[in-house]
C-alpha cells in the first residue's frame, strides 16, 4: 500500500517546502476556498494555515506493531471545508458543508471529490472513530463542540447569514463568525484525522469523504436526545470514576506524561483566557472606534471653517478604517491564536480521554489478577487467561499511546511555533495598513488653514 | 488680544510630556521663557514649579516672575490649591468689565479617582494573577496616575499663563492676589451645600440662557449664527470628547491585556524543552513591547486628540458664557429703553432716564465689539489649535505603528532563526 508507487502525479511534489508557492499543486485548493468562502476575511489565511501545518508535521514513521501500514510520510491528502450553507428553516434547518478532498492516496477510487455534509454527521464519524479506536489508545482528534445556543440562534434567524462578516448587522456577523469558527473547526478536525496513520484510512471515514449518499442520521450526536443523556451520564460516571480511582502509575513515563501534559493544560487554559480577553477588548476598542468616528462626522459637520471641516470629515473617515482595522485584528487575536490553543485544549482533552482510557485497562486486569486470586479454587485457568489478556491489553495501550503521544509532541511545537509566526505576520500587516491610513490622513492634517 | 493666537504654544497638549518621572512630585521641565520673550513682554511670568499631592488635594506651587511695579517683589511662589483657581476663575467671571472678552476656562478638578479605584479593583483582583502581572499593572496603573497627575498641573497652569498674558487680564488685582497674597485664600473645598450651591447657580445661568434667548430679540445677525454655531459646536465637542475618552480607555485596556498574554507565554515556556522555551519567551517579551507601545499610542492620542477637544469645549463653553453676558446686557439696555419711553411719558426724571439709556447703550455697543472681536479671535484659535494637534496626533501615530511594524518583524526574523 506505498503510496509513492502507486501514485506518479504527486511524487514530484514535496509538500513538506513548496506548498507555500502558488504554483504549488494545492493552491488550487485554496485559490478556491478564498472564492467561494467569503464567510470572513480570514477563512483564507485559515486554509492556508492548515496546509502549513500538514506539511510541517514530520513523517510518521511507522511503529512495528500496529502501523503496518503507515505510510513512511505524511499522508497526502488535504481536505477543505468550505461553503457552509443553511438548509431548511425553522428549528429542522441546519447548516451543511461542502467537503472537499484531495488526494493522491490510493486507498481513495478517486484524486479530488466533494461531498455534502452536516454537522451530525462529523459529529457521528468522531462518535465512530472514538468506538472504535479509543480503547487501544489512539488519540482521537476533538470534534468540535455542540453549541446549542449557537445553533438555535443560527437556526432562528430565517435569513442565512453567512454571506457578510463585517456587516452592518452585527449580530449576522456574530453569527457568520460562529460558522466560520465552526468551519475552520471541522476543518482541522478532517485534517488531522486524515494525517493519522491508522484513522486515515478506517472505512467510516473514508465513506464520510467519499460517498455521495447522504450518511445515515447519527441520532446519537444531538444534544438532548436518549442517547445524549445517556452519553451525558456515562460521562458523569467515568468523571468519578478519574477522580476516585488512583493508579499506581508504575512506568515513569506516564507518570512524566500526564503531570506535564496536566500542567500543560492548566497553563494553557490561562493563555487561553488571556487571548479571549485580548480579542474581546480589541473588539469593543473597534466599537468604539467607530462612535469616535461618528461623533468626529458630526463635528466636521457643524465645523464652520471648511479645511478644518475637511480635515475632520477625513479624520472620521480614518477612524472608520481603523475600526475594521481593529476589527481585523481583533479577527487575528481570535482565530489565529485563541482558535489554535482551543484546539490545542481540545487535542489535550483527548489525551486524557487515552490516559483515562489506560486506566480502565489497567483497572480490569488488576481487577482480573484480584479474582485470580480469590478464585484460585473454581476455574482458575479461565482467569488465568484472563490476567494474561488483561496483562496484554495493558502492555499494548501503553505502548500505542506512547507512540501516539510522541507524534503529537513532534507537531504540537511546531504547530505552536507556526501560530505565533503567523498571527506576528498577521499583526504586522495590520501596522502596516495603520501606517498607511495615517499617512494618507496627514496631508489633510497639513492642508487646515 | 493677539497673544491669545499665540497661547496655543503652552495649551494643555504640549505642556505634559510623555516621560514617566520617578515621583510624584512632579517637577515639570522648565517653561520656555523664550515663547513668552516672542511675545515682546516677560513682564509677567507665571509657572507651576512644583506640585505635591495630598490625599485628596493637590497643592500647586505657582511661581512668578516679574518686572511689573505692582508687584512687591519680582520673583516669588505661593502655594495654591485647586479650589484657589476656580475661584480666581469665578472673580473673572463676575467683573463686569469683562463681559466681553472670553474668559480663560477654569482648569478641572484634579480627578484621580479613576486611576485609584483602578488600583482598588486590582488589589481586589489580586489572587487571580501572578506575581509578576500585578506588579505590571500595578505600574502601569501608577504611570497613568501621573500621567494624568501632570496633565492636571499643565492645565492649571495654562490658565494662569493665558490669564498673566492677557493685556487686560494680567493687570486685575485678584490675580495679583492669587499670585502673591501667601496664605490662603479661604476658598475652602466645597463642601455638599456648596455643591448643591454650585448646582443651583449653574441651573440659573441655564435658565437664565434660556429665558434670555426666548425673550431678548436679538437684531444682530453675527451674534445670531455665532450662539447657534457655538450651541450646536459645544454639544458635538462634548459628545467628540466622550467618545474620544471611551476609545482612548479602551486602547489603554488593549494594552493592557498584552500582560497576561505575555506572562502566560513565559509560564508555558517554562515547561517546555530549552529550545522551545528560548522561543516562547522571546514572543513574550515581543508582547510586552507590543504592550508599551499600544500604551503609548493610547495616551497620545488622549493627548492630542482627547485635550484638543477637551479644551475647546471649554473654551467653547467659555465663549457661550460672553454671548449670554452679552444677552444679558442687551436685555439691561432694552430695560432702560422702556424706561426712558416711560419717563418721557410722564415727563419726569427724563434726564437721568436719558442718562442711563444712553450707558447702557454704550455698555452694550462696547460689549458686542469686544465679543465679537474674541468670538473671531476664538474661530482662528481654534483652527491653529486643532491643526497642530491633528498633525503631532498623525506624526505619532505613524512613529508608534512604525515601531509595532519594526518590533513584529526584528522579533518575527528572530523567531525564526530560534530553532
Amino acid at each position: 500500500m506505498s503510496e509513492e508507487t502507486d501514485a506518479p502525479v504527486f511524487s514530484t511534489v514535496d509538500i513538506n517546502n513548496d506548498n507555500r508557492d502558488e504554483e504549488d499543486l494545492f493552491a488550487s485548493a485554496v485559490q478556491e476556498v478564498s472564492l467561494d468562502s467569503e464567510v470572513n476575511g480570514t477563512s483564507e489565511s485559515l486554509e492556508k494555515v492548515s496546509i502549513t501545518d500538514m506539511s510541517s508535521m514530520p513523517a510518521v514513521v511507522g511503529s512495528p506493531i500496529m502501523e503496518e501500514i503507515a505510510t513512511e510520510r505524511a499522508n497526502n491528502i488535504i481536505i477543505t471545508v468550505t461553503e457552509p450553507q443553511k438548509i431548511g428553516e425553522g428549528m429542522s434547518s441546519y447548516v451543511a458543508y461542502h467537503v472537499l478532498t484531495k488526494t493522491n492516496m490510493p486507498i481513495f477510487s478517486r484524486h479530488e471529490f466533494t461531498v455534502l455534509r452536516r454537522f451530525s454527521d462529523f459529529l457521528g464519524l468522531h462518535e465512530k472513530l472514538t468506538e472504535k479506536y479509543l480503547r487501544s489508545g489512539r488519540i482521537i482528534p476533538p470534534a468540535p463542540e455542540k453549541s446549542i445556543v449557537g445553533t438555535t440562534k443560527l437556526k432562528m434567524t430565517s435569513t442565512p447569514s453567512t454571506e457578510s462578516a463585517n456587516g452592518t448587522n452585527s449580530s449576522a456577523s456574530l453569527q457568520s463568525q460562529f460558522v466560520e469558527r465552526r468551519r475552520a473547526a471541522l476543518e482541522r478536525f478532517l485534517n488531522r484525522v486524515a494525517q493519522h496513520p491508522v484513522l486515515c484510512i478506517d472505512p467510516d471515514f473514508r465513506e464520510f469523504l467519499e460517498s455521495d449518499t447522504e450518511l445515515p442520521k447519527a441520532t446519537s450526536t444531538s444534544a438532548l436526545s436518549g442517547a445524549g443523556m445517556l452519553r451525558l451520564f456515562n460521562k458523569v460516571g467515568e468523571t468519578v470514576n478519574k477522580i476516585t480511582y488512583r493508579m499506581d502509575e508504575s512506568d515513569p513515563w506516564f507518570e512524566e506524561r500526564i503531570s506535564r501534559v496536566e500542567g500543560l493544560e492548566t497553563q494553557l487554559r490561562r493563555l487561553c483566557g488571556a487571548c479571549e480577553a485580548l480579542a474581546g477588548e480589541r473588539r469593543e476598542l473597534a466599537a468604539r472606534s467607530h462612535d469616535a468616528a461618528r461623533a468626529a462626522a458630526a463635528l466636521s459637520a457643524a465645523d464652520p471653517h471648511p479645511p478644518l471641516s475637511r480635515a475632520l470629515s477625513h479624520l472620521a473617515d480614518l477612524h472608520e478604517k481603523i475600526e475594521h482595522l481593529r476589527m481585523e485584528q481583533s479577527n487575528t487575536d481570535f482565530y489565529v491564536l485563541t482558535e489554535h490553543i482551543k484546539d490545542y485544549l481540545g487535542l489535550i482533552g483527548a489525551i486524557k480521554d487515552v490516559f483515562h482510557e489506560r486506566v480502565k485497562v489497567f483497572q480490569n486486569w488488576q481487577h482480573a489478577q484480584i479474582s485470580r486470586v480469590s478464585y484460585t479454587i473454581y476455574n482458575s485457568r479461565s482467569w488465568e487467561s484472563k490476567v494474561e489478556r488483561g496483562q496484554q491489553e495493558f502492555d499494548t495501550i501503553s505502548r500505542v499511546i506512547k507512540k501516539e503521544l510522541e507524534r503529537w509532541e513532534e507537531t504540537r511545537v511546531a504547530e505552536l511555533r507556526a501560530t505565533i509566526l503567523r498571527y506576528l505576520e498577521e499583526h504586522m500587516k495590520h501596522q502596516a495598513q495603520s501606517i498607511r491610513y495615517w499617512d494618507a490622513f496627514l496631508p489633510e492634517a497639513r492642508a487646515i488653514k | 488680544m493677539m497673544d491669545c493666537v499665540e497661547e496655543t504654544n503652552h495649551d494643555p497638549l504640549s505642556a505634559p510630556a510623555v516621560t514617566s518621572p520617578a515621583s510624584v512630585d512632579t517637577k515639570l521641565e522648565k517653561k520656555k521663557p523664550n515663547e513668552n520673550v516672542s511675545l515682546a513682554d516677560n513682564s509677567l511670568l507665571v509657572d507651576i514649579s512644583d506640585a505635591l499631592s495630598e490625599k485628596e488635594k493637590v497643592k500647586f506651587s505657582v511661581h512668578t516672575k516679574t518686572t511689573l511695579p505692582e508687584f512687591q517683589k519680582s520673583q516669588f511662589s505661593v502655594v495654591r490649591q485647586h479650589e484657589e483657581f476656580v475661584w480666581l476663575h469665578d472673580r473673572y467671571e463676575e467683573n463686569e468689565e469683562y463681559a466681553g472678552y472670553i474668559i480663560p476656562p477654569a482648569p478641572p478638578r484634579p480627578d484621580f479617582d479613576a486611576s485609584r479605584e483602578k488600583l482598588q479593583r486590582l488589589g481586589e483582583g489580586e489572587g487571580a494573577l501572578t506575581r509578576e502581572e500585578f506588579l505590571k499593572m500595578k505600574e502601569e496603573l501608577e504611570d497613568e496616575y501621573l500621567a494624568t497627575f501632570k496633565k492636571t498641573v499643565a492645565m492649571h497652569e495654562v490658565f494662569l499663563q493665558r490669564l498673566a498674558a492677557h493685556p487686560v487680564f494680567r493687570n486685575d488685582a485678584h490675580l495679583r492676589v492669587f499670585l502673591e497674597y501667601e496664605q490662603d485664600l479661604c476658598a475652602k473645598p466645597r463642601g455638599k451645600m456648596d455643591l448643591i450651591g454650585g448646582l443651583m447657580r449653574s441651573m440659573t445661568t441655564t435658565t437664565d440662557e434660556i429665558y434670555l434667548g426666548a425673550t431678548v430679540r436679538d437684531v444682530n445677525d453675527f451674534f445670531e449664527q455665532e450662539t447657534a454655531f457655538l450651541q450646536e459646536y459645544y454639544s458635538h465637542l462634548k459628545e467628540a470628547v466622550a467618545k474620544v475618552d471611551r476609545m482612548t480607555t479602551k486602547h489603554k485596556e488593549v494594552a493592557d491585556a498584552h500582560i497576561k498574554l505575555s506572562s502566560c507565554l513565559t509560564q508555558l515556556g517554562t515547561r517546555e524543552q530549552p529550545a522551545t522555551e528560548r522561543f516562547l519567551t522571546r514572543a513574550a517579551e515581543t508582547f510586552e513591547k507590543c504592550r508599551k507601545i499600544e500604551g503609548r499610542m493610547a495616551s497620545d492620542q488622549d493627548l492630542k486628540l482627547a485635550d484638543t477637544l477637551r479644551y475647546y469645549m471649554r473654551d467653547a463653553h467659555a465663549a457661550k458664557a460672553v454671548l449670554v453676558r452679552r444677552l444679558r446686557c442687551l436685555a439691561a439696555y432694552e430695560a432702560a429703553n422702556r424706561n426712558l419711553e416711560r419717563a418721557r411719558a410722564k415727563n419726569k426724571d427724563v434726564h437721568a432716564a436719558e442718562q442711563v439709556q444712553a450707558d447702557a447703550c454704550a455698555r452694550f455697543e462696547q460689549l458686542s465689539a469686544r465679543a465679537r472681536e474674541e468670538l473671531l479671535d476664538f474661530r482662528t484659535r481654534r483652527v491653529a489649535a486643532f491643526r497642530k494637534s491633528l498633525i503631532d496626533l498623525a506624526e505619532l501615530e505613524i512613529k508608534h505603528a512604525a515601531a509595532q511594524q519594526e518590533l513584529f518583524r526584528k522579533s518575527l526574523q528572530m523567531l525564526r532563526e530560534c530553532q
